[in-house]
């Protein structure tokens, strides 16, 4: 298998071994809306959904990505239809230059899966963790320089169906 | 749509959403580095320097021109012709000549020594390596302590004079119980999350230019000073910008790099800074060493004053940064003595950081004036209400407005101050704090275009740019108030060199200049549709509805169509304007803040956890409150993430910056920030502008991490003088004192 599937279209991989995800979507696709912040794996801006699960596109190399399915912000949304979280981040105002939102939004939807899946996270080895901490720190490889975090974690609890532990 | 049916939710003040949000949530918001050139732009990859100064001896690029796809190495020896670093001396900063890859000198660490260019990002990444250098370094001078700091500036930015004062000090220190205090904050950087990026195009007499710059106008004159072509030969566009901070004021090594290689080779050429180079390419704000002396009589009323602050300058670039202005204003004293001085030194650009002087004055400052109040055991809300001045406390000037003491009082009931309650939960105990903040308003000359089209649509043009800030939303809502338009009819075509001059985003007076720009605009165009109407000027009554303009109301309303007003095809533009003289500059203008923190400190670990920050802000007539609350609660949380973490590490041996990443440069993520609220008090400021707004962007920031600090005494009874708080230096005193 030699294509990669992004946004429900394949794409054949890229001849260069050292094209990342990323860069194959911004070089070789066109495709801006995950956004390198660093290239390092420490920002966030660029996570997309590789089958369902949250990743930096930064960190991983297309050609190890043959047969996957990759969901950017651009394949969030049902054609006109914004996805319900991306219409919370307007509401609750949760970005503020909106070059990290792409991948909040991204890291948002995994992160709802999550905590559906009842995965756990670092907090709750903490005897006094709380639900909204929980949170807090599912969305911490995201980060924000604009500091809308409140907004954020307004956007993501307020279209979270996950019943309370 | 019929008249009247402005929606409420649109107008000015309105809690609207942000215009171009649909476009930032589905990626779609264009940024400098999404080309939107014909051909796919070439790629640069920057080489830098790996000392602070010397002289670059020897240089081989043979390797890398060799290389698959590579179509240029540039270097000194074969790049495009620049004027001198610097030149014409008579511009601004932003303005002169930004010149690089034209000598051997090295100006700072990590100063750009080659750039190699081809046909993708992982070819010039490449071939990059492959260049040899060797560089004969030369002494470096860096600033380790205060008394280093010797020369005066000519002047601080904002346009202080580095030294101001009242009283006689010395007496006023003498007499009364008298406070020593040395503070420092370290070197910082703005750390917007899109790196500086730029796509150059040149097609050999017009020079395109994509950049993520907060200011176009200057950025022009930069180029066309840089490059020596007429400024009507350059174009750019910055709709978007990922973040600015004051970092994006003016352009940095990826424009002229672009530019360089465009010049060069006539094809677009994209330079996008990595992370790391960001961290020493693009400006830092300097470390500060602060030493404050306050005096206090016996009935809690501050005496005398004195802050002096040291900072390095970077070497051949003047800028000062404010940091004691907070000690001007805060609160009346009988004595004031501020002092700035710099020490020139080898580092990387030195300019703005998100509210230069007070974000880091404020930090100490009203962390040392909390030292008071705990010592002589007065409530520290108590303490600043009885200190704050009624009055410029040095110019003795009346304020236009000035909600300060309704911040702290008003805020204070509402965080909870004096219900407080203490609680040990393990190991932790938590604490709470109080900090003010004020921050000067201004107005820079602004102009904006607005145009009505035959069909009724409106179109802003002005080459003002919404970082974040929410200009598109704000210039939309002041059109559809004034005009009583409906906001989908109306389009604000922002960063545009090709635009009126805007006063750009910076220093927070973005909003009000830019925006009242455009509010004498709207004001033009009623005027002119009076007079294409044949009545009498000055109706201020005037809608748009659809493409009819009804003119009064009730009996003496009348309605025409807009072609037929405009009795032809063609639209109709006007402009507008602002310049400072407009505020009223008998008065001091300043918007006001109050805040208030509780964290928890554990006693084993040291670390501190914010459990909730809270701020009362009176910053005039608030034009959007859903996007100035955004970013007020920005500006508080980098005032926690200051407090707490933010600490750029210098190499005292080569000078250049030690921890260049988000791992080790840290800000402050989601679970760093504890609940933040806030409660805006709202008083217009005519004084100010005619939109009756002061300034928001810098206002959150200050005094905001004071706070946190004087609550993390409030709950273990450390106080660190040297920040950032981190958990060692909490442990360390706990364990001197246990």
């Amino acid at each position: 298998m030699s294509s990669i599937t992004i946004n429900q279209q394949e794409y054949a991989l890229p001849s260069d071994p050292r094209t990342t995800l990323l860069d194959f979507l911004h070089q070789n696709l066109q495709l801006f809306g995950a956004r390198k912040g660093c290239d390092h794996g420490q920002c966030g801006a660029c996570t997309v959904l590789v089958d369902g699960e949250r990743m930096n596109a930064c960190l991983l190399l297309t050609f190890q990505l043959a047969g996957k399915a990759v969901v950017t912000i651009e394949g969030v949304a049902d054609n006109d239809d914004l996805h319900p979280l991306q219409q919370a981040f307007i509401d609750n105002d949760a970005f503020q230059c909106g070059f990290c939102t792409s991948g909040q939004i991204c890291a948002g939807i995994a992160a709802q899966r999550e905590l559906q899946e009842q995965r756990p996270s670092a907090v709750w080895f903490d005897a006094y963790y709380t639900r909204l901490e929980d949170v807090k720190e599912r969305l911490s490889g995201n980060l924000c320089r604009c500091g809308a975090y409140p907004h954020i974690i307004e956007a993501v609890t307020s279209t979270d169906s996950t019943p309370e532990a | 749509m019929p008249a009247n049916v402005t929606h409420k939710s649109q107008g000015i003040g309105a809690a609207m959403n942000r215009v171009d949000g649909r476009l930032k949530v589905t990626g779609k918001a264009n940024y400098a580095g999404d080309s939107q050139f014909a051909s796919p732009p070439l790629i640069g990859w920057v080489v830098g320097a790996d000392v602070a100064s010397g002289t670059l001896t020897h240089l081989d690029t043979s390797g890398a021109e060799s290389q698959e796809g590579v179509h240029a190495v540039i270097t000194h020896l074969n790049s495009v012709e620049q004027a001198p670093f610097g030149s014409p001396e008579d511009m601004g900063r932003f303005g002169q000549s930004r010149a690089m890859l034209n000598d051997t000198t090295i100006r700072y660490a990590g100063f750009p020594i080659a750039m190699v260019v081809a046909d993708t990002l992982e070819q010039a990444r490449y071939a990059a390596q492959l260049i040899e250098f060797t560089i004969t370094p030369a002494p470096i001078s860096l600033l380790s302590e205060h008394q280093e700091a010797q020369v005066v500036p000519e002047d601080d930015d904002g346009g202080y004079d580095p030294d101001a004062g009242i009283g006689n000090i010395d007496a006023a220190l003498a007499d009364h119980q008298r406070f020593d205090m040395t503070y420092t904050t370290p070197n910082q950087v703005s750390a917007a999350m899109e790196p500086h990026t730029c796509i150059a195009s040149y097609d050999g007499e017009q020079l395109e230019v994509q950049a993520s710059v907060q200011i176009l106008a200057s950025a022009v004159d930069c180029l066309a000073s840089t490059f020596k072509l007429p400024a009507d030969k350059i174009r750019i566009k910055s709709p978007y910008v990922g973040g600015g901070f004051g970092s994006k004021l003016g352009l940095h090594n990826d424009a002229i790099l672009a530019c360089i290689g465009a010049l060069q080779l006539q094809r677009p050429v994209k330079v996008a800074m990595t992370r790391r180079q960001v961290f020493h390419n693009a400006p830092h704000r300097g470390k500060s060493i602060q030493h404050m002396a306050l005096s206090v009589t016996d009935e809690g009323q501050l005496a005398g004053v004195r802050h002096h602050s040291a900072m390095p300058m970077a070497k051949d670039y003047a800028f000062a940064e404010g940091t004691g202005v907070a000690a001007r204003i805060n609160y009346q004293a009988a004595a004031i003595d501020s002092q700035h001085r710099v020490k020139v030194v080898d580092s990387p650009m030195i300019d703005s950081v998100r509210a230069p002087g007070d974000a880091i004055g404020s930090l100490a400052f009203e962390s040392a004036v909390d030292e008071l109040a705990r010592t002589l055991d007065i409530d520290p809300v108590t303490f600043r209400r009885n200190n704050i001045a009624p009055v410029h406390p040095i110019t003795g000037a009346d304020f236009s407005t000035n909600n300060l003491d309704r911040c702290l009082q008003e805020g204070a009931a509402q965080f909870g101050w004096d219900e407080r309650t203490y609680r040990t939960r393990g190991t932790r105990k938590n604490g709470f704090g109080v900090a003010l903040g004020m921050r000067m308003n201004m107005i820079v000359p602004s102009e904006a275009s607005l145009t009505l089209h035959p069909n009724g649509e409106l179109v802003v043009h002005t080459d003002m740019t919404d970082i974040g800030t929410g200009t598109y939303t704000i210039l939309t809502q002041i059109v559809a108030e004034h005009l009583k338009v409906d906001a989908n009819r109306i389009t604000i075509d922002l960063g545009d060199s090709n635009s009126p001059t805007s006063s750009g985003s910076g220093g927070s007076f973005g909003a009000s200049s830019a925006g009242t720009a455009v509010l004498n605009a709207c004001e033009a165009l009623s005027e002119k549709l009076c007079e294409l109407a044949g009545l009498a000027r000055g109706n201020s009554l005037v809608q748009l509805a659809g493409d009819n303009v009804i003119f009064g109301e009730g009996q003496t309303q009348q309605q025409h169509a807009v072609p037929h007003l405009l009795n032809s095809d063609s639209p109709l533009t006007v402009t507008g304007s602002v310049a400072p003289d407009e505020g009223n500059d008998e008065y001091v203008q300043y918007s006001s803040a109050a805040h208030f923190a509780e964290v928890e400190v554990d006693t084993i670990t040291g670390e501190v956890r914010i459990l909730r920050q809270h701020g009362a802000f009176s910053a005039g007539r608030i034009l959007n409150r859903k996007t100035a609350g955004s970013q007020l609660k920005g500006g508080m949380i980098w005032g926690a993430s200051y407090a707490l973490l933010e600490d750029l590490q210098q190499d005292p041996r080569d000078g250049s910056f030690v921890n260049c990443d988000f791992a080790e440069y840290h800000i402050a993520v989601n679970r760093d920030i504890g609940d933040i609220t806030l409660q805006l008090i709202e008083e217009p400021d005519y004084k100010a502008c005619k939109l009756g707004s002061k300034g928001i962007g810098e206002l959150g920031i200050t005094g905001s991490g004071a706070a946190i600090a004087n609550a993390v005494f409030d709950a273990v009874g450390v106080r660190v003088r040297d920040f950032p708080i981190t958990p060692d230096k909490i442990v360390k005193q706990l364990s001197e004192t246990r």
